[in-house]
């Protein structure tokens, strides 16, 4: 990574998509806590009527985090890792330019659209599909376009050599591509009927066990090339960058590459475990998601790695400790997952709040860990002025810490908990508990996860305000920072 | 080792592309192979129970409730007999659900009456004081959208080959006959087992409460 001082970014989609990311971060959890209070307090079910119920508002959380938050937090840095590892700047295609624009506002008409959409209670009710077919559509267009500019970027590169983030964010495109095409093949009603009832309305083109399979080899997919794949992308740029250290071993990194592509994709019947899908998928799917440990932790010992004799920085610079606790939560999940996939395992695990726990120790302590690092790192470069305050920094980071670590071991001992009582049998065989024993055990941890979330949301705003106030009152910056970023 | 591929995009995309289509290709084709059998006696959704299915989305009844029950003893005891592939041969979209926070429900027509739904949806914790579900009260007064249903009816008919009747057909004409002589008398049946006048009078006035349909969905769980 050279300095790239002779050439003049374009960073005027970054900062919109690094805006983007802050709003839909503030709202997405915001709804966070709100609904996993109401599981530890019901009477907040009813502050916004028929709108504020846990099951209308639980959809509107997964996709305001997933399709807002992240899919800016990818956009957003795409924009600025692709023009600067590629050595070529989108001021000059004034095409390519447009069409970021152009994606940029349908986006905004799509995201517009989710909210209202699933907020009244329109879904498709497939988890992370739940988009009817007018913004499945939508959410093509956009796609396309991204994989235009990408590859006309590519096009006209200067550095021959695709870096390492490049590969993942290629991967990234075709992957959700391919996926989401098959998952939302679905059947317009309006077009068959005569023209009767709801004009959105769809049937899914599979059924039953077969729409199932379909629908979790893209879920898994989705935790793969939108949770994963891309954050990896980042992690490869932004550490290495902001430590000034080179990618650790290249070998090892291409190693993981391939290995995550080949393997990830095979394991999705692992959310289908002693369903009616056919056993040999489900031992697939089990065997795969154990040997998918090993590119996982590749990545993550490679970033780990590059901090290699320079750890002192871990203790002066809140943005390495970010990023290396973000790894080292990427290699709990990544062990904890497989350990779930395990069929006995699972028969206890499934359906109970292990699973939300496991969610939430990689997407709060990976995916929004490292996006939130990565807009950091970009704020001094493209408002061209130091970070407003590193103390903000370090206290977010241990407040946030600590909301994550409320919110995991929780919901562990929640899961594990209830995955017993479910089982529970006395002497002669009978179950032990009815349904509602292994609800009310459940009010401490589902108190302790709202707190966790409460503290992870306070350090959301702490970030969001840092950003703010770097954007518009930082210390002007006269030279680009190299490496470290410059905060006050 | 692979420092060519690093320098042709184009190559490098297609490598991309194969090696993540290969696991869909062997392992998610060949049960398309098979297509869905219905098991013995399985009767598609009456228009009434997929206007029923609907209200389950729309209010998303998915977050917290199965639909799967699993071949463990522990299961079986509490929910019925494990669930079956062929049972699920006319959902579209499935609707196994990931999470219980609630009980799974694919064989609640088994152990629950309609007058029982009907307290339960209107005020959980009158039936089941430690509830933790929500009230849905709106679910009394919004009408079910049949129209939709009845459509959704049509279509999986004609695209999927679905064993409905010569009845059900396209265009306004075939859907007001249907709402006039099947989805109506069977509403007001639900209904007056739900033990409650307001609903009753909703469904002779010609509109059905999105509830008496949600339960008409329910009781064909079984
Ligand atoms: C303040 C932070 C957050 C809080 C308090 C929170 C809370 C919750 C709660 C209560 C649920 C429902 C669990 C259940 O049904 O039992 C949930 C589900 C979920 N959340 Fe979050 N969340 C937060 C942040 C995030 C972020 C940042 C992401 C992703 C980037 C995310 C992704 C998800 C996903 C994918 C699910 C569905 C999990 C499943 O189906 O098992 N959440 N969250
Ligand atoms: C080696 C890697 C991984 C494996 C093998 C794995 C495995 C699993 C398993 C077995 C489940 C539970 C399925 C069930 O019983 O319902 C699950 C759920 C989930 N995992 Fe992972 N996991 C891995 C990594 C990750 C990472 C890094 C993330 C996110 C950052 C993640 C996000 C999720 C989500 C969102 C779900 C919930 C799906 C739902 O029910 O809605 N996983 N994973």
């Amino acid at each position: 990574m050279q300095s790239n001082a002779t050439l003049e970014y374009d960073y005027s989609i970054v900062k919109l998509y690094m805006w983007t990311a802050v709003i839909f971060g503030i709202v997405g959890m915001t709804i966070g806590v709100l609904i996993a209070s109401q599981l530890a307090f019901p009477s907040l079910n009813y502050l916004l009527g028929e709108y504020g119920t846990f099951s209308r508002l639980r959809p509107l959380h997964t996709n305001v985090v997933i399709y807002g938050f992240t899919v800016s937090g990818i956009f957003a840095t795409f924009y600025y890792v692709g023009q600067r590892v590629l050595k070529v700047s989108l001021a000059e295609s004034k095409f390519l330019q447009a069409l970021t624009k152009l994606q940029f506002g349908l986006y905004l008409i799509a995201a517009t659209g989710l909210v209202i959409s699933l907020g009244m209670g329109i879904t498709a009710s497939k988890e992370y599909a739940q988009m009817e077919w007018p913004l499945d559509a939508l959410i093509v267009v956009i796609w396309v376009i991204w994989g235009i500019v990408m590859f006309g970027l590519i096009g006209l590169r200067r550095e021959k050599t695709l870096y390492i983030s490049m590969w993942y964010y290629i991967a990234t495109f075709l992957g959700v591509a391919m996926l989401y095409l098959f998952n939302n093949a679905e059947v317009p009603t309006i077009f068959f009927s005569g023209g009767l009832g709801a004009w959105y309305h769809s049937v899914s083109m599979y059924a039953g066990t077969n729409d199932a399979l379909v629908q979790w080899w893209w879920g898994h997919n989705a935790v793969a090339f939108v949770f994963t794949v891309p954050i990896i992308a980042m992690i490869y740029y932004y550490l290495p960058k902001e430590s000034g250290q080179a990618v650790y071993s290249y070998k090892l990194s291409l190693l993981s590459f391939w290995g995550l592509m080949f393997i990830y994709l095979w394991a999705g019947s692992h959310h289908l475990l002693w369903s009616t899908v056919p056993d040999w998928m489900q031992t697939m799917g089990s065997v795969f998601s154990v040997v998918l440990i090993l590119p996982s932790w590749g990545s993550a010992i490679n970033m780990l790695l590059t901090m290699k004799g320079e750890w002192n920085q871990l203790t002066e610079n809140p943005l390495i400790k970010f990023m290396v606790l973000a790894s080292t939560f990427y290699m709990l999940s990544t062990l904890e997952g497989p350990i779930q996939a395990v069929k006995s395992v699972n028969a206890i695990a499934h359906f109970t709040d292990w699973i939300p726990g496991h969610v939430h120790d990689g997407v709060l302590g990976w995916v929004a860990f490292m996006i939130m690092s990565g807009i950091m790192h970009m704020s001094p470069r493209v408002f061209k002025r130091e970070i407003y305050s590193k103390s903000l920094l370090e206290s977010q980071f241990w407040i946030q810490t600590i909301g994550v670590v409320l919110y995991f071991t929780s919901m562990w001992i929640a899961g594990i908990t209830q995955g017993m009582m479910w089982r529970a049998v006395d002497e002669y065989g009978n179950l032990v508990y009815s349904f509602i024993d292994t609800v009310s055990v459940l009010h401490p941890y589902y108190t302790i996860r709202a707190v966790g979330g409460l503290l992870y949301l306070t350090g959301v705003f702490m970030f969001a305000f840092n950003v703010f106030k770097t954007a518009t009152a930082g210390r002007r910056l006269e030279q680009e920072p190299r490496y470290r970023s410059p905060m006050a | 080792m692979f420092h060519w591929l690093e320098k042709n995009p184009f190559f490098f995309a297609v490598g991309v592309f194969v090696v993540i289509a290969y696991a869909g290709v062997i392992e998610i084709l060949p049960n398309f192979a098979e297509k869905a059998r219905p098991v013995k006696g399985l009767k598609p959704y009456t228009v009434l129970q997929l206007a029923g299915k609907e209200v389950y989305k729309k209010d998303n009844c998915i977050a917290c409730h199965s639909q799967l029950i699993r071949p463990f003893k522990s299961e079986t005891d509490r929910y019925g007999h494990y669930s079956l592939s062929g049972e699920y041969a006319y959902d579209r979209p499935f609707l196994w659900g990931s999470k219980r926070t609630g009980p799974d429900l694919h064989r609640v027509g088994n152990y629950r009456t309609p007058d029982w739904h009907a307290n339960h949806m209107w005020n959980p914790k009158s039936v089941v004081p430690d509830s933790i579900m929500p009230a849905y009260k709106h679910q009394f007064t919004n009408v079910a959208d049949l129209e939709t249903a009845y459509a959704e009816a049509v279509t999986v008919k004609k695209v999927f080959g679905t064993p409905y009747g010569p009845d059900i057909a396209p265009g306004k004409a075939a859907y007001e006959k249907e709402l006039k002589t099947k989805i109506l008398p069977e509403a007001l049946k639900i209904a007056k087992r739900m033990k409650r006048d307001d609903l009753v009078k909703m469904v002779e006035a010609g509109k059905v409460p999105e509830v008496v349909a949600l339960v008409a969905y329910l009781e064909k769980l079984k």
